[in-house]
């Protein structure tokens, strides 16, 4: 089996994790990229803890398990750190993503893990200063690209251009928004 | 001309539907199927599609609505899930033996009760009895790909049937994942325009249809719904091929994968056989030979390629994503050990009841499945025929 | 019989033929058992499911014609905008004309009472 690349979302019902999971799907695939974006669905409302997930990789996916071990954890909402497992099943060497703003080292501390690699940015501060809402997705997509490298960050951002012209038809003011978002992103994450 | 895309289940199956362009679509909204009926739906109201869409009050009546399509002439569709197919159950019986082609996509989900949401295969089994014929479709490709070979399946004048296509809720509906999807005239041409054979709205040839059927006519008139189904599975095998021809992926009834030489086998429809086609590869790399079977179609049962891929095999595990309460395992269990019986050659055959009401199935069962295999095969010694998979006990 | 062949449209999958009878093996029979021959109906002789037949009082009559429009089994026969007689092959005997008639020109005779007249009048001859 070809190496596959798992992803873990944290975030409350309506901070847009699953869209989030969807459109990385999207721009991957569109990279030629094998993926699958999928949210974990109960009976979550507005607010409650949720999860998504992702699998990328150059070779076709088989699996349809749930994501046990993630390579990366992005978290959308810093107040789930010691709610929700955050660093259950995590590899010695996951990559952790979350928006908050405390310092990656503060972070690891809350965290209680010594390896692994920390990324941190203000995604909330950011969407409200680009987009005029605190909605953390889309920029936590940039510091994803930033953290992982997996796709270079110029075509990342055509793709994203195009799928945001989809999504909102009558709004340019949301595109241009949000991709200053995900720009602001890539530039202002912390790591350690 | 073909593209790959990013699509979820439910997406890839709307845009199968899309491409059809059916005459008449009558549909219910249920979780999972949902997305379904509300993206076609708005291909409806876009004017993308030149179907009449009917928004009915139940899915009794989603596929009443569809039968009076069908027997009037039309290609009709409809779409379903769980207590949804559960309340379609009388009347998919009527479509079956009234041998009107519809088509119907069902988003696999647990029957309640307990009451849930998320996938299991009690609502496809439920049905299993009824003469429609069933596909399965590990993922989204195989969704679109069913969706667009059931029509030519359905219509076909040996079939006339109508023709179930099942996707794993959540797991496979709402799940994006990355396929290929066929231009509109490519899927136009495949499935061609519908000639129905005998319509009601035929004013030239009036018929009667769906007549009292008393004890001197009943037993033969299913007994040709049996000989349909026999010929359903040549029907199924040509239009796989042709479709293989269009598309590059060719299908037949079941899925054979690395059962050539293999010593210990897993039976498993829908996504768990890609996650199973996964832990095989592991395996392998290993040494043991291990090998998948995934029926795609489940009625009419493939019983010939299922003896003949299965018959050099030691030992065969037949993962169920149902229950029976036979107390003697699941459905499939009791299809394949019937089929494995002509063999004679002392296969054992070991049932696992796994993922009801959405429990997942993790990597780790399906090797500790292999492992158990490896062991019969070994000791030739099977201590429990019928077991659970995932369940804490 | 012809050898079976999956793909002959007309094997198994019926004909339309429009002979249906009793004897007919499955493959003999329509598909679904569909009817390709209209108004059979008539074919079907309800007429001895009746104990009590409708009896037309000619001097009564007024030819309003309510008996034709109500009914249900069309066993009213009509010429010319008048009554003419009843189609006894098939009327059920429900009585649903001698209900409707304004003038009481239909009666409700039981069916055994008709077969004593039958028999007397035979007798007499």
């Amino acid at each position: 089996m070809a190496k596959v690349l798992e992803i873990r979302w944290h975030a409350r019902g309506g901070q847009g994790a699953k869209t989030a999971a969807l459109m990385l799907a999207e721009s991957v695939a569109e990279m030629g990229k094998y993926v699958q974006g999928f949210p974990e669905y109960g009976p979550e409302r507005m607010g409650a803890p949720i999860q998504a997930f992702n699998r990328i990789s150059d070779e076709p996916i088989y699996i349809h398990s749930n994501v046990i071990n993630p390579n990366i954890v992005i978290v959308l909402d810093p107040t789930l750190i010691g709610k929700a497992n955050v660093t259950e099943g995590v590899p010695e060497d996951g990559i952790y993503i979350i928006n908050t703003t405390k310092t990656p080292a503060e972070v690891r501390e809350m965290l209680g893990i010594k390896s692994g690699k920390i990324y941190t940015l203000d995604a909330n501060q950011i969407s409200l200063e680009t987009i005029g809402r605190a909605i953390p997705n889309t920029p936590m997509m940039g510091a994803f690209i930033r953290a992982t490298g997996i796709i270079p960050f110029d075509q990342f951002m055509t793709h994203m251009r195009e799928q945001l012209s989809k999504k909102f038809k009558s709004k340019p003011e949301v595109i241009e928004g949000n991709l200053k978002a995900i720009e602001r992103a890539y530039r202002e994450v912390n790591a350690e | 001309m073909k593209s790959k895309v990013a699509l979820t289940g439910n997406e890839a199956v709307a845009q199968a539907m899309k491409q059809i362009n059916p005459d008449v679509v009558a549909a219910y909204p249920i979780t999972p199927q949902t997305e379904i009926v509300q993206i076609f739906s708005s291909f409806v109201a876009n004017g993308e599609v030149d179907t009449e869409f009917v928004a009915v009050e139940s899915e009794h009546s989603a596929m009443s609505a569809a039968i009076g399509a069908a027997a009037g002439g039309a290609r009709a569709m409809t779409a379903t899930s769980s207590q949804g197919l559960a309340l379609m159950f009388e009347v998919v019986y009527i479509a079956a033996s009234m041998r009107l082609p519809i088509v119907f996509p069902v988003v696999n989900r647990a029957l309640s009760g307990p009451i849930n949401i998320h996938c299991d295969h009690s609502d496809a089994m439920g049905l299993r009895d009824s003469g429609v014929i069933q596909l399965f479709s590990e993922n989204a490709q195989e969704a679109y790909d069913n969706m667009i070979q059931a029509v030519r399946i359905a219509e076909h004048s040996d079939v006339r049937l109508p023709v179930m296509v099942n996707m794993d809720g959540f797991i496979t509906s709402h799940a994006m994942d990355v396929l290929e999807v066929l231009d509109d005239e490519t899927v136009r041409n495949f499935v061609g325009t519908y000639v129905p054979e005998d319509y009601l709205l035929d004013a030239e040839n009036p018929i009667s249809i769906g007549n009292f059927d008393m004890y001197d006519f009943y037993f033969e008139h299913k007994r040709q719904q049996v000989e349909a189904m026999k010929a359903a599975k040549e029907v199924i095998r040509e239009i796989g091929k042709e479709f293989g021809r269009i598309s590059g992926r060719e299908y037949g009834l079941i899925e054979s994968y690395k059962l050539d030489d293999a010593d210990v086998a897993v039976v498993v429809l829908n996504s768990a056989a890609g996650t199973a086609k996964g832990v095989a590869d592991e395996l392998r790399a290993n040494g043991v030979k291990a090998g998948v079977l995934k029926p795609r179609v489940y009625r009419p049962f493939p019983q010939d390629e299922i003896r003949e891929a299965l018959k050099g095999v030691k030992a065969v595990a037949v993962l169920d994503r149902a229950e029976t309460f036979s107390t003697c395992g699941g459905p499939i269990f009791a299809d394949i050990r019937n089929v494995l019986y002509d063999l004679k050659n002392d296969i054992k055959v070991v049932n696992y009841v796994y993922g009801l009401g959405g429990r997942d199935l993790r990597l780790e069962h399906v090797a500790q499945v292999f492992e158990e295999l490896e062991n019969i095969r070994k000791t030739g010694r099977v201590d429990e025929t019928v077991k659970y998979l995932g369940l804490r006990e | 019989m012809t050898p079976y062949n999956p793909f002959n449209r007309n094997f198994g999958t019926g004909t339309r033929t429009k002979a249906v009878r009793p004897d007919m093996k499955w493959h003999e029979l329509t598909r679904a058992g569909n009817i390709y021959e209209p108004g059979n109906a008539n074919t079907y002789e309800t007429g001895d499911w009746r104990s009590i037949r409708p009896v037309w009082n000619k001097e009564r009559c007024i030819h309003c014609l309510m008996c034709w429009r109500y009914c249900p089994d069309a066993s009213v026969i009509a010429k010319g905008g008048k009554f003419e007689t009843f189609d006894y092959k098939h009327c059920k005997g429900c009585g649903i004309c001698a209900k409707v008639c304004p003038v009481n020109a239909i009666d409700m005779v039981p069916e055994d009472e008709i077969k004593k007249v039958k028999e007397a009048n035979k007798d007499e001859e």
